[in-house]
């Protein structure tokens, strides 16, 4: 009897293999370095984050608080920020440090300490532990500060306030958050959220049937 | 098979020692590395893929006033207050907080769906026409509302969150969702006062 050969013709396989893998590679969009992880709440909101100017707020799940500006067309209004509360708040940075600004990707320290972030190389930074921006303290909310120079550094142009929160930070923090906002005069704000569905049998759900 | 013969005569078919064929070279060539390399790459962008953009939900919160006669007013018949303490844990109490807290209710997330949509549906039920409420439907219309005509059945209903030092983002998030889920139009994140906070502990104790 003639032994049955155990080839199998692989191409159709290879075939599928190769279409997966170029729809990853067109799909993938690699996810922005992150120096703190963060898990967010899930919301039914369905807007999707927007790429412009922005000014993200992050609280971790220590309800820690950061800031990373992002300026998508002009880095150098991360220059205009960090001049003028180094003017505004008299950091004495030097001007090595004004230009490490711009690498910096989050910053989490009181001004107080913002000398000694800075004196650090951008790619050192992030195993750094910082403690936080100083919010929760009215007298002395630091991000009233941050926020007031972003502003004003943006004044022509859109600029997005996002706030992404842990899921285990406190509401305090949020609210020192809000608050800080409120003394610069913003009043509207994005949360960043995970998608989830409208639950069934709610009203969201009906309208979003209807659509 | 189709081949130029040079040679005159039969000399193409010559078969028998010492005429050697020429070796026909295989064409397959050995897939075996390309495919491991192939889902090596799957398996790398497999992991690098974010599928889930993330989506944000806008928040606008009323500008502060110094002055008393802006504030809103509102019914204390339609008025549901929901309150955020520790462990996902919510209470709540329609109307103003009676003295003894008699009022005062604990429950869950999931409660609290039930509660806001049957105050909800008892605020419409006690609709009362007023002039202003055209006004209302007005403006449903231009954003072209299907339901204008209804716009302003829910008008007195308002929803005040308050939420203590214990609460989570994660509840913040999930109770502002809750307004989105059960089309609540007005609500409003207010201070804790000592009173309900108090309220709270006292239920945490027990």
């Amino acid at each position: 009897m003639a032994r049955k050969s155990t080839d199998t013709d692989m191409t159709p396989f290879v075939d599928i293999a190769f279409l997966i893998l170029s729809f990853f590679i067109m799909a993938t969009k690699f996810k922005p370095p992150e120096p703190i992880p963060v898990t967010t709440p899930n919301s039914v909101s369905s807007a999707i984050l927007k790429e412009e100017n922005n000014m993200l707020i992050t609280m971790d799940k220590d309800s820690k608080v950061y800031i990373s500006i992002n300026a998508k067309k002009d880095p150098e209004k991360l220059t205009t920020i960090i001049e003028d509360l180094n003017t505004s708040r008299s950091l004495g940075l030097s001007p090595a440090e004004i230009q490490n600004f711009k690498k910096t990707l989050m910053v989490g320290v009181p001004f107080a300490s913002l000398k000694t972030l800075l004196d650090l190389p951008a790619d050192k930074q992030a195993g750094v532990s910082q403690p936080g921006i100083p919010v929760l303290d009215t007298l002395n909310n630091e991000l009233i500060w941050w926020i007031a120079a972003t502003k004003r550094a943006f004044a022509n142009e859109k600029l997005l306030y996002l706030i992404k929160g842990d899921n285990s930070s406190k509401y305090p923090t949020f609210e020192a958050v809000i608050n800080a906002m409120r003394k610069n005069e913003e009043f509207k704000y994005n949360l960043v959220t995970s998608q989830e569905g409208a639950p069934e049998g709610t009203e969201l759900f009906v309208e979003r049937l209807k659509k | 098979m189709a081949s130029i013969d040079s040679g005159g005569g039969d000399s193409g078919h010559k078969k028998g020692p010492g005429v050697k064929k020429a070796k026909k070279l295989s064409t397959r060539v050995d897939m075996t590395p390309m495919v491991d390399l192939g889902f090596l790459l799957i398996t790398f962008f497999i992991f690098t893929a974010t599928m889930s953009s993330p989506t944000t939900m806008d928040l606008n919160m009323p500008k502060e006033s110094d002055k008393k006669e802006d504030e809103t007013k509102i019914k204390q018949s339609g008025a549901l207050t929901i309150l955020l303490g520790k462990n996902n844990k919510v209470y709540y109490y329609e109307g103003e907080l009676t003295e003894t807290g008699s009022n005062f209710t604990p429950t869950d997330f999931v409660g609290i769906r039930k509660e806001i949509i049957k105050k909800k549906q008892e605020v419409i039920k006690n609709y009362t026409p007023e002039p202003k409420d055209e006004e209302l439907k007005q403006k449903a219309k231009e954003r072209k509302d299907p339901n204008w005509e209804k716009a302003a059945l829910d008008k007195d209903f308002v929803v005040v969150i308050k939420a203590n030092e214990d609460a989570t983002y994660k509840n913040t998030v999930d109770i502002l969702d809750e307004m989105t889920i059960n089309a609540v139009k007005r609500f409003a994140m207010v201070k804790i006062t000592d009173t309900e906070n108090k309220l709270i502990k006292a239920t945490e104790g027990q």
